[in-house]
């Protein structure tokens, strides 16, 4: 972690509760850095996580999971602030 | 381009509407829908048209979709997304219209509205979800699952024999002149997704610059219709949908047309009575001399055949006794007394209210031809009055308890050059017999029904002709 | 101001945009076509829209979008058209759309004839759709009411969100009568439910659907208590009815033929009078079964086979006899043929 404002490292955050646990993000991801969980959630899946390392902040995850809020991509750079 | 990539603002932060979490949609997972909802609701940020985009939600698993679009929202009942569509872009050209629309929805029991819709070129944007399955009923056949893929209503696999070809809309939508832009792309893997997304922004695109219709048919997958994981369905769009629905671009006019602004409508509310060809001065009744009782209130049978301008003639009598200030009705034939090419309508004057505006018993009969003469003459009332053109019909009425007054209207007629005032010529006997219309407000009234008014002084000359004969 | 002789079916067109509407819908169908034509004449030259659609279920789902703008639109059909926009009319009354459609009734059942009946009676009051719903359902028996029930039509529409029906047969629409055109509606009400193209549309949502059985009975609730103000609403016309032994109920042209029966008993020195509904639902029942109270029969007359009938007699509880004389099939019983009639079959 940097600075607010520096350069950011790329992430990803999986909101769990709202995975259906489909499975396309992980199978999309170039970088292979998202897994099934083994906890099941609210809602009896088996949500996707982030490794916590490798995310490039392509965004492939987030065009593939049919979830609105499910997944967030930060890109490399992003600004903490942007973040509601 | 935006550091991070997440939920559009153009969703509801909480699905209000939606029973249950409130936090995430009612797709199953793997759902091709929520995808294709969030390319459509990034676009909507991005153009920053969220605040005047309607959205359709149709019947089928998106008829949900407006738990989720942060728009104006109305849910149609199926398949009339496009017509619900037109209806209200036509009440605001400026907005945004999207009509979000699933297979058995748009293909299926919509067909003909969303031909028409394209035909007409509505300037909408029509997002069409093709999964080859009805999804939210369970799973059965659609107008565009595939030879031999088997569904609970094609348990054995579609059969041609049966159920014919899917349908190829993006195709046959092709086909029209009208259409703007029509593409078919996939919700596969992240390239063809990507192509979703630039299909999307571009149909959209298009009806922000006033273009026309645009219609992105996107295949999809239906893990839970088809009984696959989602991974296998994807790949199952890739092998078997893509084969049968080839990707594409099916119509582009985009480039040819120059944008241009939406037109408002205009309320015009200023003279209404001038545009709606309303008289627009106070109505004052023509004061005369009273006819003799056995001629007022008259109730009138005209007939004859088709062409001699019988309707014309009782529209007349109505017209001028309105102008007396009379109460008035005017029924055309109509209904099983149209058989048989004759022509009649029934005519009422009266002093006060008018009952039944069928003339049963009329007073007074006008016979143009021997068929209506011989049809009617029974029911002229006792002391009634019977006019008969004279020289159509070779035999005076039988009856002996009327008064019958016959005048060659079609030869006067054929003597002023033209037959078909022949009807005119019989309007100036009835009011020279009758006395309760004057010839004056025959005359001034005759410009309000005669539509060519270079006729006007002929029709006026065979008044004249009736009226002279009568009074010889 | 502004006496006009003119057809029924043009009365509508013309009341219609005095009463601010904009927007026609429609689909041919006789006897009903001269609506759309006078409306495809009109309406462009008042800023307005005429569209004739692919069919009439799209014309209705037109309706349905247009209305969902707040603004006044309107469709006219007959008989076999109606029965097509059924589903659509259920939508908009579930969506709670003030719509105006007009009926210009004609023979059925089926493709049946261009005639005049009285048999869509049932599909308008009572609800040809699916659902638990009442239409506001106006019976004009002149050109003149033609234009000005359209206009109530449209002002009972908005003032309680629900579609209001014109129920007229096929002679009213055909007959030509003077019409005197009122002036016209200044300014239609602000409708805060509507879509206006705007930031405030997220708010708004126009829906028949409620999933969960609890919302969809409260919806229900909400509608039920609606239709129970409307009530106030009834209209009616009572002619000779003080001291009637015999009162006459009929609507449409009908009614005019019954004015003509009550004008010539009279004349006889019976004691005879009619009662015309103006409004089908709300239906006049309090007033019929006050009259039940002091009269001795009632003659219902009916283009159907028997419609407007069944209302009567709920009114009527049973307390006097209801009589019954119909034709169908597009016949206009003459006044001498009901005369007859009650002569056989009415004992004083």
């Amino acid at each position: 972690m940097v600075e607010k404002g520096g350069l950011e490292k790329a992430k990803v955050i999986i909101r769990e509760d709202e995975c259906k646990g489909c499975g396309l993000c992980i199978e999309a991801c170039p970088v292979d850095v998202l897994f099934e969980q083994n906890v099941l959630n609210r809602m009896g899946y088996h949500p996707a996580g982030y490794k916590g390392e490798g995310c490039t902040g392509c965004g492939i995850c987030f065009y593939q999971c049919p979830e609105p809020g499910a997944i967030t991509v930060f890109k490399k750079g992003y600004v903490e602030e942007e973040v509601t | 381009m935006a550091k991070i990539i997440r939920k559009s603002d153009s969703f509801y932060p909480i699905y209000e509407h939606k029973s249950g979490a409130k936090d995430v949609t009612h797709y199953c997972p793997g759902c091709g829908h929520g995808v294709l909802h969030k390319l459509i609701a990034e676009a909507l940020d991005d153009f920053q048209i969220r605040d005047r985009t309607i959205l359709m939600s149709p019947v089928g698993c998106s008829v949900f979709a407006y738990y989720y679009f942060r728009v104006g929202n109305i849910q149609c009942s199926h398949g009339r997304a496009p017509a619900v569509a037109t209806g209200i872009k036509r009440v605001f050209p400026e907005s945004i219209v999207i009509s979000y629309q699933g297979d058995g929805d748009l293909a299926a029991i919509g067909g003909n509205n969303i031909i028409q819709a394209a035909n007409r070129g509505e300037n909408i944007t029509v997002f069409f979800v093709n999964n080859a399955i009805y999804g939210m009923t369970g799973g059965q056949m659609a107008p565009t699952t595939l030879v031999g893929q088997k569904t609970t209503t094609s348990p054995r696999g579609r059969s041609v024999a049966n159920e014919g070809y899917p349908v190829a809309v993006s195709e046959m939508l092709a086909t029209l002149k009208a259409p703007v832009y029509i593409e078919r792309v996939a919700l596969t893997d992240a390239k063809n997704t990507n192509k979703v997304r630039h299909a999307v922004r571009k149909a959209l695109q298009i009806q922000i610059e006033n273009k026309g219709f645009s219609l992105v048919e996107v295949l999809s997958a239906c893990p839970s219709g088809w009984k696959m994981t989602p991974v296998q369905a994807k790949q199952w769009i890739t092998d078997y949908m893509c084969k049968q629905f080839p990707l594409g671009v099916f119509r582009d006019t985009s480039a040819e047309i120059e944008p241009s602004p939406a037109v408002k409508n205009e309320f015009i509310s200023h003279d209404l009575f001038k545009k709606l060809d309303i008289p627009d001065k106070p109505f004052r009744a023509v004061k005369s001399e009273t006819p003799p009782v056995n001629y007022q209130n008259p109730r009138l049978k005209i007939a004859g055949f088709g062409g001699q301008g019988i309707l014309l003639l009782g529209l007349g009598i109505a017209q001028a006794g309105m102008q007396m200030g009379y109460q008035v009705s005017w029924i055309p034939s109509y209904g099983p007394e149209m058989r048989g090419g004759t022509a009649n309508c029934h005519v009422n004057l009266s002093n006060k209210r008018i009952g039944s505006p069928v003339v049963s018993q009329p007073s007074t009969l006008i016979a143009m031809n021997l068929p209506s003469l011989e049809k009617f003459e029974c029911e002229v009332i006792p002391g009634g009055l019977i006019i008969y053109d004279s020289s159509l019909i070779n035999r005076p009425p039988a009856r002996k308890d009327v008064e019958v007054l016959g005048i060659p209207a079609t030869k006067i007629a054929d003597d002023l050059g033209n037959t078909r005032i022949a009807n005119m010529v019989i309007l100036g006997a009835y009011i020279a017999r009758t006395s309760i219309i004057p010839r004056q407000v025959v005359v001034d009234t005759l410009p309000v029904f005669i539509k060519r008014k270079n006729l006007v002084p002929l029709n006026v000359k065979a008044v004249d002709k009736g009226i002279e004969y009568v009074s010889q | 101001m502004g006496k006009q002789l003119i057809k029924g079916n043009e009365a509508i067109v013309k009341g219609a945009i005095l009463a601010g509407c904009r927007y026609f819908f429609g689909y041919p169908i006789t006897p009903a076509s001269e609506i759309a034509e006078a409306a495809a004449f009109y309406m462009p030259l008042v800023g307005g829209t005429f569209l004739q659609a692919e069919s009439e279920v799209a014309s209705i789902n037109m309706l349905y979008g247009a209305a969902s703008g707040g603004i006044r639109a309107m469709t006219a059909s007959s008989s076999p058209g109606i029965s097509l926009k059924q589903e659509g009319i259920s939508y908009c009354a579930g969506s709670e759309l003030p719509i105006v459609i007009v009926d210009i009734m004609r023979g059925g059942p089926g493709l049946g004839n261009i005639a005049p009946e009285q048999s869509d009676y049932n599909q308008m009051v009572k609800g040809g759709g699916h659902g638990n719903y009442k239409l506001i359902v106006l019976a004009p028996n002149s050109a003149q009411e033609m234009c000005d029930l359209t206009m109530l039509a449209f002002e009972l529409a908005d003032k309680y969100r629900n579609p209001a029906v014109i129920l007229a047969d096929g002679f009213i629409g055909q007959m030509m009568e003077p019409v005197e055109f009122p002036k016209a509606v200044e300014k239609i009400p602000e409708k805060e439910w509507a879509l206006h193209a705007d930031a405030d549309d997220e708010k708004k949502l126009i829906c028949s659907i409620q999933l969960d059985p609890d919302v969809l009975e409260k919806h229900n609730l909400k509608l039920q208590e609606k239709y129970k103000k409307i009530a106030a609403e009834v209209r009616f016309e009572e002619y000779y009815c003080d001291d009637a032994d015999l009162v006459l109920i009929g609507f449409g042209v009908v009614s005019r033929v019954l004015l003509s029966v009550v004008d010539i008993l009279r004349e006889k020195g019976q004691r005879i009078g009619l009662l015309r509904p103006i409004s089908l639902w709300p239906f006049p029942s309090f007033q019929i079964a006050q009259l039940a109270q002091k009269i001795k029969h009632f003659l219902v007359v009916e283009l159907s086979n028997g419609q407007l009938v069944d209302d009567v007699k709920l009114a009527v509880n049973g307390k006097k006899p209801v009589l019954f004389y119909n034709r169908m099939g597009g016949i206009v019983p003459s006044p001498e043929e009901i005369i007859a009639h009650i002569e056989k079959t009415v004992k004083a």
